[in-house]
């Protein structure tokens, strides 16, 4: 075809297809999650509920928001493997710290925040200053903030969480119209993804993000700080690891093994959202409809009986499938 | 006649000079290492650490099982690739092993070939997904050690079947003075050796590490070349396996994570002078960097150092080591 008769196509273009151009260019993410909502809805009543969908969300909330977290490294071209572990130390600590006195949240939560940001600082510090590529950094990390979680409650997690600590997770508004109750969970998801729409969206950062996981030499050579800014996804990625893991011990409770794997559903459920591994693309909305998806197909293999380590295996079916299918794709476009 | 053997002596100096330059330079690092846990263990512990040869004994046999994995992922990483999965194929091996046995020493061959034909097929797989669906080596590796994970965490939840007593000899059995797990290390280094340098495989590995076009561009099967270097890794993973099942006699599926041989491997390959971004390195290197962590091991035993301070150490180790070699790096990790 020549140059002339692609413009005379492209003119001549009726609404009808403009239109199916568009909606192409909406992640298939989104009919994934509908069509695997349905099927749960299908096999269980309770999934057609107010209160189900609530449900719903509420549980799959902290692995949006670390889906969200991790997202931010993943655009640079980065991981952060150590999300996971964070999870347990501040799961650990927070029992230690609560003293099972519920005066002491407001101190708790400071703490376990500014060791979050810690780690995120000593992640970020490590690839961007010391060179140390990613995954070998947060591997690391995730065995030294093991460590250190089992070592500070020394071998395994006592104590229980104050009923304020464990609000943030379980607990809803209660007598709402129509909706009934509200679960509070769902508030600070909602609070995080729209602070992280309009960082990642919206500002010179979010671009800045973007451009490095695009091409490093470029943005730096159009003023971008790109240390700077790769340390802040990873800081990024540990705060919101902290907030989730607040989450997930409001309605878990304790566990040895809790945070253990979540590393690997915020990547899988990143991924899915249509965040390329290479870095350079991604998306606030899709990568939590990413995450929704996950959780649902995770209700999905409950529904139908199967043991939970199938859900291993399929996020690597996922993350293998989604990287070959984008690699794959990019190559034809050459 | 004197002129003869001055030319002698003096190929002799050569000679002698040229072994002294072929040692690498890690091993300078492994003798300080030791000179200094040596020394702290004269101060704070018994001492017994230079005075006692099972102790010496002990590092070299801590090292087995990481040495001949490192082995493996020393040849995937001269070809710029990297292997995660070791870490699941180990406990996949001990468990299939183990429960093929059933304490059985008729079925020792059968258990043996069905373990190192899953070890291969592994392998394959790694190799195919990386070379003809173009995914970052990482993340399919990543991506099969998730689906190896949720198969085995799905079919074993404890200690399988048991090892025949014949088959503790790869363990615990000795040539004389000498285990056979010792001699199978250095055999195993010398033929990993042999094959990088003086096979037409090992230079094309390090033709397709150092630079996959100019490989392609003058001829190479670059595709072939890397998998049957994932194929090699893999079967190294298999044999750790065996010799890890062999010396606690049962397999379980949490022994691949709880020896992290995927984050030690790679940080052992890296300490013994093999580039991460491939097309350099030799194994003798990495054999050096495995003796450091089994220095690093005995000691931290030797000093009564709590468990969890241990893995906090470990952790912290690995991303310095990596970091000393990476920090000069003109490029930006991701």
């Amino acid at each position: 075809m020549t140059k002339k008769e692609k413009n005379l196509n492209t003119n001549n273009k009726t609404f009808f297809i403009r239109v199916l151009q568009s909606l192409k260019r909406i992640s298939p993410v989104y009919l994934i999650f509908v069509v695997i909502y349905a099927i749960v809805g299908y096999l269980n009543p309770n999934y057609r509920t107010f209160d189900g969908i609530f449900q719903f969300l509420r549980r799959s909330s902290p692995t949006v928001i670390l889906a969200i977290g991790q997202m931010f490294v993943l655009v640079t071209g980065g991981f952060d493997l150590s999300v996971g572990s964070l999870i347990s130390l501040v799961l650990f600590g927070s029992s230690i710290l609560l003293g099972n006195d519920p005066a002491n949240l407001g101190k708790t939560l400071a703490i376990i925040m500014g060791i979050g940001v810690l780690v995120g600082l000593i992640n970020g510090s490590a690839v961007s200053y010391l060179k140390v590529p990613s995954f070998i950094t947060t591997l690391g990390m995730l065995l030294l903030v093991k460590g250190a979680a089992l070592y500070w409650v020394g071998g395994a997690p006592k104590g229980y969480f104050t009923e304020n600590f464990r609000m943030f997770g379980r607990g809803y508004i209660e007598n709402l119209p129509i909706v009934g109750r509200f679960p509070i969970s769902l508030i600070v998801m909602l609070v995080i993804a729209i602070i992280s729409y309009i960082i990642f969206h919206k500002t010179n950062f979010g671009k800045s993000v973007l451009a490095i996981g695009d091409n490093v030499r470029t943005s730096r050579l159009s003023g971008v700080n790109v240390r700077l800014v790769r340390l802040m996804t990873y800081v990024i990625s540990s705060a919101f690891a902290v907030v989730s893991g607040v989450l997930i011990g409001g309605f878990g409770g304790i566990s040895q093994t809790a945070g253990t794997g979540a590393e690997m559903q915020a990547i899988s459920a990143a991924v899915l959202g249509g965040t390329a591994l290479t870095g350079g693309k991604g998306s606030i909305p899709d990568t939590i409809f990413g995450a929704l998806t996950l959780e649902a197909m995770f209700n999905l293999l409950n529904l139908l009986g199967l043991p939970k380590p199938y859900r291993d295996a399929i996020q690597g079916i996922i993350i293998v499938g989604a990287v070959a299918y984008g690699a794959l794709s990019r190559r034809k476009d050459r | 006649m004197a002129t003869t053997s001055i030319k002698t002596a003096s190929n002799n100096h050569n000679w002698f000079k040229k072994t002294i330059r072929k040692i690498p330079p890690v091993y300078y690092f492994l003798v300080i290492v030791f000179v200094l846990f040596a020394i702290l263990d004269q101060l704070f512990a018994d001492g017994q650490m230079v005075s006692n040869p099972n102790i010496m004994m002990n590092i070299i046999i801590r090292s087995v099982a990481l040495g001949i994995v490192a082995i493996g992922q020393t040849f995937v990483m001269i070809g710029a690739s990297i292997d995660l999965s070791v870490t699941y194929v180990i406990s996949i091996t001990s468990v299939m092993s183990s429960y093929i046995m059933q304490g059985d020493p008729t079925k020792v061959p059968m258990a043996v070939i069905v373990v190192f034909i899953l070890g291969a097929v592994v392998g394959l797989v790694n190799g195919l997904i990386i070379t003809k669906l173009h995914v970052n080596s990482f993340i399919a590796t990543l991506g099969t050690s998730l689906i190896l994970k949720g198969m085995i965490n799905a079919s074993f939840a404890n200690f399988a079947g048991e090892i025949p007593r014949s088959f503790e000899l790869l363990g615990y059995g000795k040539i004389g003075p000498i285990p056979i797990s010792i001699l199978l290390l250095i055999a195993l280094v010398a033929v990993g050796s042999f094959i990088l340098e003086r096979t037409k495989f090992g230079s094309h590995l390090y033709g397709v590490g150092g630079n996959m076009e100019v490989a392609r561009l003058s001829g190479l099967r670059t595709d072939r070349v890397l998998i049957i270097a994932h194929i090699l890794c893999s079967i190294t993973a298999v044999l750790t396996g065996l010799f890890v099942v062999s010396r606690i006699r049962a397999g379980a599926p949490w022994i691949g994570p709880d020896g992290v041989y995927d984050l030690e491997s790679i940080a052992a390959t890296v300490i013994g002078g093999t580039a991460l971004s491939g097309g350099r390195g030799d194994v003798w290197g990495t054999l050096a960097g495995v003796l450091i962590f089994g220095v690093l091991d005995t000691a931290f035993n030797q000093l009564g150092v709590n468990p969890y301070l241990k893995n906090i150490l470990r952790g912290a180790i690995v991303v310095l080591a990596v970091a000393s070699y990476t920090v000069r790096s003109k490029k930006d990790a991701s």
